[in-house]
């Protein structure tokens, strides 16, 4: 552990300061006695795997969660909060990745939300008003104060959370991962405020799974590992490879092999037809008609900004929403898919990218979440019996390396990389013949990530059709044989993946909408 | 709020495209209630030119004080439904009310007694309704349903058959008119109903409180994680609700001059019909008190309407009631649909 006192922009005493942390869940040690400091103007990354312990240290320290054991120390003064309402009344404001705000009221009301300007007789609405332009002002935040809330992209929004942050002059500003929904230029305009406000003397925890970002923003870094500390670093002292053997405490081979690995190989086909061939399908107001073709063995990458139509194709290749025009042929037929239950009858699956909540099912367990692919496939009049039940589940958590391997946890207990895990179990149980994976990767740490990734690619070897959307593109080359570019809801161009085929490459695509 | 927030956008909208998109935005949380106020005029108009007299100040002063207590109770109910919940006890408890003040004053209690405490009986049972919904997370549905089925079994135990009320507050009450020789006329139970609703939308609209309401019924969750009392505040609006019960039960004891245990079977079922042909989303956090008061007048209307055909049987009412609501709450879909 390196002494931080004194390092850049954070001298001091510590604004925050967490001594022998433990939370157990049931089957789940959480933490087990993390300490952390936060020091006021600086940007500390909180490092770590999926399930390593970071949002439970937030959410311990926000009060959402009570402390087993362990020491809370904010401004000087031992604190244990009730919750975020306690902890934001003494300055620790939290931004959470899914926006919690409410989009059914406008921008003014959110960021002002519970601080509104009073009056006699209530609200004093032009003084709220004036208030919120002069916090969202103060971010450089260019919005009307009446628009709704729901008019704005999720980057906007994150800033108006900012904003509410703000408000209630918080002295310590917990970002938790605010980056993974947005685009570039949105990652800069963020980093903007952030830099703004590390200026003025706010400290900021800042969680990420994007290493770059980390090394941009952040001065120093608590790398925890399996709900323990494994030190605190300056982030100018650790290079990249180090922090990653810190956060995965295992060499980094298996992630080299894969960084390293060529592209696939174009198989020769096995199959002359297609297993899925979609033929001008398309949805009014979803996304324009497209033809593509998904054989046997192959991993087609469908490459395209947020919001270009990836989600949306997927879809109506899995029936959860109708096509208007078009035709659907699965394996030489003529098919209409009228629901995914169509869709799973003729062995398409689709793994969705909020597995929380199109997912997971989070109060029940492990087991429970895995069989319900197989329920599905035999109607619920005939129950799965318990012994194939129990075969299955422990197979798969096993080839998956589910953890923690229990199978009687319960599912929303487990990281975000270990319920993307569960997801792909319950669809691998019905054995399909067509996956559709729609952002399997988002969110969850780079060793998860790899285990993914090389089980996609260990699929489509056995003869499996995979349709892979990731937003990042290096992922999609890695995996894809073939890639489908879209852009503003339409698929813009097909490219096998040849060696010669490169990020940029794929971007320029994007960027020409496949005019070139 | 409502009024004014338009009014203070229009200045700005000639800075460009991006507020007047907000502006329309902005609008379209009003559409709801515009449909509600649009169906209205429709059957003033189709009111007016069938039937003479119809749009006369005596039948629009009768549309106010027939139906008083259901604005009242509307109003309440508009608090439960925009964090998201409902209330079906609200029918039972004016029955228990009314039945209650009936029985204190055949003890010969004096009004400043039995009044305020009919009014109390709502209040605590909302109270306790609060805080099943709260403390045990019980649905509120099933915790309003039983208490809905308690305050229904009490009206029994306290007045088992109909009890005239006799005392002279309330016949004084009854038989009070404010107004004009012509029909324009206003009684107690009316302006008690308008003060209601004013200050409903004072408390919808310039109080935390009421922001923290459309809060909850917005997300919950983000409530709750921005610090708000989503705990005090969702024990509050059943609070409000039962009161507003209680006073409606007060106000059809002034009525009806009688307290009887089957007085109101299926009256919360027209306040949730006036609040959501009001405008109000059943899904919470969209909704304005005013539409609430327009869905009941939208209800009252039918009935008029109705009574002036003269031949329709008086069961028509349900049928268009039905129909109307069908409407609307497919309206509110395709609203929520297009939103997304």
């Amino acid at each position: 552990m390196t002494d931080a006192a004194g390092s850049t922009g954070a001298p001091g005493a510590p604004v925050v300061e967490m001594t022998g942390i433990s939370i157990a869940f049931p089957g789940v040690k959480a933490l087990d006695g993390v300490d952390f400091r936060l020091f006021p103007g600086e940007v500390h990354a909180l490092m770590g795997e999926n399930g390593a312990g970071k949002s439970t240290l937030i959410k311990a320290l926000t009060g959402v969660y009570a402390t087993d054991s362990g020491r809370i120390v904010v401004g000087g003064q031992e604190r244990s909060f009730a919750g975020p309402a306690e902890a934001q009344a003494a300055g620790i404001s939290t931004v959470y990745q899914e926006v919690n705000l409410c989009d059914n009221l406008s921008v003014a009301e959110n960021v002002m939300l519970g601080h509104e300007v009073r009056r006699a007789g209530g609200i004093d609405w032009r003084a709220t008003r004036a208030a919120a332009r002069e916090h969202l002002r103060a971010l450089d935040v260019d919005i009307h104060p009446s628009s709704s809330l729901s008019s704005h992209s999720l980057a906007v929004q994150q800033l108006v959370a900012i904003s509410r942050a703000m408000v209630v002059d918080a002295r310590v500003l917990i970002l938790d991962e605010p980056t993974s929904s947005l685009d570039a230029d949105e990652v800069a305009k963020l980093f903007d405020v952030v830099r703004t406000l590390r200026a003025r003397g706010v400290a900021i925890l800042f969680v990420s799974h994007f290493l770059d970002q980390v090394y941009a923003i952040s001065d120093r870094m608590t790398v925890l590992r399996n709900g323990q500390l494994v030190g605190e670093y300056r982030t100018a002292e650790l290079d990249r490879v180090e922090l990653v053997q810190k956060m995965i405490g295992r060499s980094l081979e298996v992630l080299e092999r894969l960084e390293e690995s060529p592209k696939p190989q174009i198989a020769e086909r096995r199959d002359t037809t297609p297993y899925l061939q979609a033929i001008g399908l398309g949805r009014k107001g979803s996304i324009e008609p497209f033809d593509l073709d998904v054989y046997p063995g192959e991993v087609v990458g469908l490459a395209g900004l947020l919001g270009s139509g990836r989600t949306e194709l997927a879809r109506l290749l899995y029936g959860a929403d109708r096509a208007d025009t078009g035709s659907l042929h699965v394996d030489g037929d003529v098919t209409r898919l009228r629901s995914p239950r169509s869709a799973l009858a003729h062995g398409i699956v689709y793994s969705s990218e909020s597995r929380k909540t199109e997912g997971i099912i989070g109060d029940l367990t492990v087991r429970e979440n895995i069989v319900l692919g197989i329920q599905a496939e035999r109607g619920w009049l005939r129950r799965v019996p318990q012994r194939k039940a129990d075969e299955v589940v422990d197979q798969y958590i096993r080839a998956l390396g589910i953890r923690p391997a229990n199978p009687d946890a319960v599912a929303g207990n487990l990281s975000g990389g270990n319920q993307q895990k569960v997801l792909l179990a319950r669809w691998l149980a019905t054995a399909p013949k067509l996956l559709l994976l729609d952002e399997p990767t988002r969110g969850i740490d780079v060793g998860a990530k790899a285990e993914i990734q090389r089980l996609v690619a260990e699929l489509a070897e056995q003869g499996m059709a995979v349709v892979f959307i990731s937003a990042e593109l290096e992922e999609v080359l890695r995996l894809s044989h073939r890639l489908a570019v879209l852009r503003d809801r339409r698929k813009v161009a097909e490219l096998a993946n040849t060696d010669d085929v490169t990020t940029d490459a794929v971007v320029d695509l994007i960027a020409s909408g496949g005019q070139q | 709020m409502a009024t004014q927030q338009i009014l203070e956008v229009e200045p700005q909208a000639g800075a460009g495209a991006s507020s007047l998109a907000s502006r329309w935005q902005l609008d379209r949380r009003y559409l709801p209630v515009l449909g509600t106020l649009v169906v209205l005029v429709l059957m003033l108009v189709i009111g007016g030119s069938r039937y003479e007299n119809f749009l006369s100040g005596r039948v629009m002063a009768n549309l106010l004080i027939n139906n008083s207590f259901l604005i009242v109770l509307a109003v309440g109910m508009t608090f439960v439904i925009l964090t998201g919940g409902i209330d079906l006890s609200v029918g039972a408890v004016v029955a228990l009310s009314t039945c209650l003040s009936a029985w204190m004053f055949t003890r010969g209690w004096s009004a400043a007694i039995a009044i305020p405490a009919s009014i109390l009986v709502g209040t605590l049972i909302g109270y306790l309704v609060g805080l099943m919904v709260h403390v045990f997370e019980i649905q509120p549905f099933i915790a309003t349903l039983a208490a809905m089925f308690l305050a229904r079994g009490l009206c029994y135990l306290v007045a088992p058959e109909s009890i005239p009320i006799t005392d002279p507050t309330i016949v004084a009450l009854s038989q009070t008119r404010w107004g004009t020789a012509d029909g324009l006329v206003i009684t107690p139970s009316g302006v008690v109903a308008l003060v209601v609703v004013a200050v409903a939308f004072v408390l919808l609209h310039y109080t935390r409180f009421g922001r923290t309401v459309y809060a909850i019924g917005g997300n919950e969750q983000s409530a709750r994680l921005m610090g708000l009392p989503v705990a005090r505040t969702k024990v509050l609006v059943y609070v409000i609700s039962g009161t507003c019960a209680g006073l409606g039960g007060f106000l059809f004891a002034v009525f009806s001059r009688s307290g009887y245990s089957l007085t109101g079977i299926g009256m919360e079922l027209d306040a949730i019909a006036a609040v959501v042909i009001g405008g109000t989303l059943l899904t919470g956090g969209s909704g304005f008190v005013l539409g609430s008061v327009l869905g009941v007048a939208v209800l009252g209307l039918i009935q008029t309407i109705i009574t002036f055909e003269g031949t329709l049987s008086s069961w028509w009412t349900k049928i268009v009631i039905g129909a109307l609501l069908l409407v609307f709450v497919v309206l509110q879909r395709l609203l929520v649909v297009r939103r997304r």
